[in-house]
């Protein structure tokens, strides 16, 4: 059977079967303890803390907030006391300011933003509740989610897709949702359907997860939704990927947006929390987290409140049966190695992965032999090996005029890599230069300007 | 517990496959041809197989360890490739020293004087069998086994008389020639082998066999299936035009590249002075891939549909 698919891409061992037959189990430590948020966001402005010191907050309390437009609120998934708002180290290993809230294990429910609103949402007010409601992309990039649901004006939606391809290797924490709570994910996107009118729902699902292929296409009753299984490939759910496998249009080059295409991608936890803020005034204050890898005794899917110690969820499933080399933050192709396990879980956090020397070895690096099975994989059409020189050798007018701006760091080259080479790195490192001399450039240009 | 986690960039894990691996199967491929070439051409065969190998190791060894002052890179046996490449395209009959004088060019000047595995802009075993042809000509076209003297059929077809080796003796590897080109249908089964997992795709060899094939014939130089089965065509097209640093990296270079070896195959073995051409055609597309990577950069996901030769300009 020929599935939609992509060109390129890899096939890593999937590892998903570690978890997912097993059912979310609720972590929800009823001691005191402290619960940290960090203020910043993984991409937008960060927010400043509305508390202080000393303040008592209720579970689903807002605590941090801001202007800025691409940026989404900080709820405390806990009752109790703030403790401190000082730095604390952040998955990403960097010193965080961060509001640190010591619980008392009782959950005090604050009001629901429907309380605030003081009535059901109408849906003019929907892209305002959810932003309201905390709400960041969920797969891992933390894109806050009401920004993709205003798209400018001129655009004309005509696919929401809900993005369940989970094509991460071990990661199940969608799957299972899947499974567990259909029928929230299938109402959340028919609110986000009445957001755009025009548009029709698709819930793209990898081919792997036949169960949840069932489920969803079982509890969908509406005509506009249709699931869609797709071909098992990495990366099916990187965003264009997807919009190419589910509507057979590619998104231009950047900075264009999905919505350029007439397409909004969210990730199915999103749409299940879009669920619960419009439907029930919910905000973001959990979420279900994988925890697996080689080195964890037993994997599970954990559903944890935002805050929580990573620590705890590696002792909720029985801590480490090997000693991991590293501990990794969502998936094994994208996620990011941690510093220390004493970091707290974010929206972010899809998956806690610990894998051994065995998985996670880092291979000494050679000489690239022209094998061209970068070019292979690489799903954006690039050419890995000439851009990674080009970085190399500080050519970054090169790296961009060989569409080196438009790589996404899938890792797919990488991880085809033969001679082991750091290719992903390379890219990270050569869009990061070329960002920051346009950023210069446009400095210096404003100064100018202003001379004048 | 005291945890000291690594911490590096995504990709966590990587596939199995690696350099050293690669080559080792492009190794065990070669190996059922070069036995059989063995068994028919006689145990000398063997003397110069085993002096290609050792002669090219020893060159990258010594080259990294007392000239570049570097880390060691005989391990990842690329070498041993080119020794086997060189000894399996050497007439059974060649002196040890000179094998052993293409060993050392094959590498030192060939590879490593470009900078080593990677760098090399032509085949470093093709380049030291031309260099050797051109050096030692009569010992380079000398096939004279007991039992078995006398030109290849190549060098027959060339000389305008009749071929006397049977299709089978051809498929088997029962005729005159190098030591490694001789058994057709163990060199097919190498690259099948080699196709299946996923080391080489089938692209470069089917086309350029093809082509080869077709033009012969149309050239009225032979009938399709005796060229391909003699002379180099197979060990070159399956095991020395695939070479990833010497070939395209894109699926659209690969086609002309491939197109572009059988072209001038068919028109050396039709019109050209040498009866064989193979080795030749790959050399002068080799320097051709710079050219070809140019002009088929693959379009960017995304990109507009653009103009051929404004292709490059095309991406932002």
């Amino acid at each position: 059977m020929n599935l939609p698919t992509f060109l390129g891409g890899v096939h890593p061992p999937e590892g998903k079967a570690l978890t997912e037959n097993k059912a979310v189990e609720i972590l929800r430590p009823e001691d005191t303890r402290e619960f940290v948020y960090p203020l910043a966001l993984h991409i937008g402005a960060p927010c400043s803390p509305i508390v202080k010191k000393g303040d008592v907050v209720l579970a689903g309390q807002k605590i941090a907030d801001t202007d800025a437009f691409v940026s989404a609120p900080k709820y405390s998934a806990v009752s109790g006391t703030v403790k401190a708002i000082e730095p604390r180290m952040a998955f990403t290993g960097a010193m965080e300011p961060s509001i640190v809230i010591e619980s008392d294990g009782k959950y005090t429910p604050a009001p629901t933003l429907h309380d605030l609103l003081g009535h059901k949402p109408a849906p003019s007010e929907y892209v305002k509740l959810i932003r309201e409601s905390g709400l960041v992309g969920l797969g891992g990039a933390c894109f806050p989610t009401h920004v993709k649901l205003s798209p400018p004006k001129d655009k004309v939606i005509r696919w929401v897709i809900v993005n369940a391809a989970e094509c991460e290797p071990y990661l199940t924490c969608d799957n299972r949702l899947m499974i567990d709570s259909p029928d929230e994910i299938i109402k959340g996107l028919e609110f986000v359907l009445e957001i755009f009118p025009q548009a029709q729902g698709v819930i793209g699902i990898e081919n792997n997860k036949p169960e949840a292929i069932r489920i969803m296409t079982e509890h969908n009753k509406n005509p506009k939704i249709s699931v869609m299984p797709l071909k098992v490939k990495y990366p099916q759910g990187a965003e264009k990927m997807l919009i190419k496998s589910v509507t057979g249009q590619e998104v231009p080059l950047v900075p264009a947006l999905p919505a350029d295409v007439g397409c909004i991608v969210l990730n199915t936890r999103t749409t299940w929390q879009i669920y619960q803020a419009i439907a029930n005034g919910k905000p973001v204050t959990e979420r279900i987290v994988t925890v697996t890898g080689d080195a964890i005794v037993e994997p599970k899917n954990l559903q944890v409140p935002l805050g929580l110690n990573v620590r705890e969820l590696i002792n909720a499933c029985g801590g480490f049966s090997d000693e991991p080399v590293k501990v990794i933050s969502g998936g094994p192709m994208m996620g990011i190695a941690m510093r220390s396990i004493d970091v707290p879980v974010v929206k972010g956090t899809s998956g806690i992965l610990a894998l051994t020397s065995k998985l996670a070895y880092i291979a000494e690096e050679g000489s690239c032999i022209r094998c061209g099975k970068c070019v292979e994989a690489c799903p954006m059409h690039l050419e890995p090996t000439l851009l990674d020189h080009a970085v190399r050798r500080r050519d970054y007018a090169t790296f961009e005029a060989h569409g080196g701006m438009n790589c996404i760091e899938c890792g797919s080259c990488a991880y085809n890599c033969p001679a082991s080479r750091h290719l992903t790195q390379s890219y990270k490192n050569g869009k990061a230069a070329v960002n920051a001399e346009r950023r210069k450039a446009a400095a210096e240009a404003k100064k100018k300007a202003e001379a004048k | 517990m005291a945890e000291k986690l690594v911490v590096s960039t995504s990709p966590h894990v990587h596939s199995e496959f690696s350099t050293r691996r690669i080559m080792g199967m492009v190794i065990l491929a070669l190996l059922p041809a070069g036995i059989t070439g063995v068994y028919f051409l006689g145990l000398s065969s063997l003397c110069v197989i085993a002096a290609c190998i050792l002669a090219c190791v020893i060159s990258e060894w010594f080259w990294n360890k007392f000239v570049m002052h570097r880390k060691n890179t005989i391990g990842d046996l690329s070498a041993v490739v080119t020794g086997l490449l060189l000894a399996y395209n050497l007439p059974p009959t060649i002196p040890i020293w000179m094998a052993v004088c293409g060993c050392v060019f094959a590498i030192i000047v060939v590879k490593e004087f470009y900078g080593g595995i990677g760098c090399n802009i032509v085949n470093p075993a093709l380049a030291a069998r031309a260099m050797m042809l051109i050096s030692w000509p009569t010992a380079m076209t000398t096939w004279t086994i007991a039992g078995m003297s006398g030109a290849t059929p190549l060098a027959a077809m060339k000389a305008g008389s009749e071929v006397s080796v049977s299709l089978w003796n051809m498929s088997a590897g029962n005729m005159a020639g190098c030591i490694g080109e001789t058994s057709s249908i163990l060199l097919i089964l190498g690259g099948l082998y080699l196709i299946w997992e996923e080391v080489i795709s089938w692209r470069i060899p089917v086309i350029y066999i093809a082509t080869t094939a077709i033009l012969a014939q149309l050239f009225g130089h032979g009938a399709a299936c005796t060229e391909v089965l003699t002379g180099g065509l197979l060990l070159g097209a399956i095991f020395m035009a695939t070479d990833y640093t010497t070939s395209p990296m894109t699926a659209k270079g690969q086609y002309i590249y491939a197109f572009g070896c059988g072209l001038l195959t068919a028109l050396i073995r039709t019109w050209g002075g040498y009866p064989e051409g193979v080795s030749f055609s790959i050399l002068i597309m080799n320097i051709a891939v710079p050219l070809i990577d140019m002009y088929t950069e693959p379009r960017t996901f995304g990109a507009p549909k653009s103009n051929f030769f404004k292709r490059t300009e095309a991406k932002s």
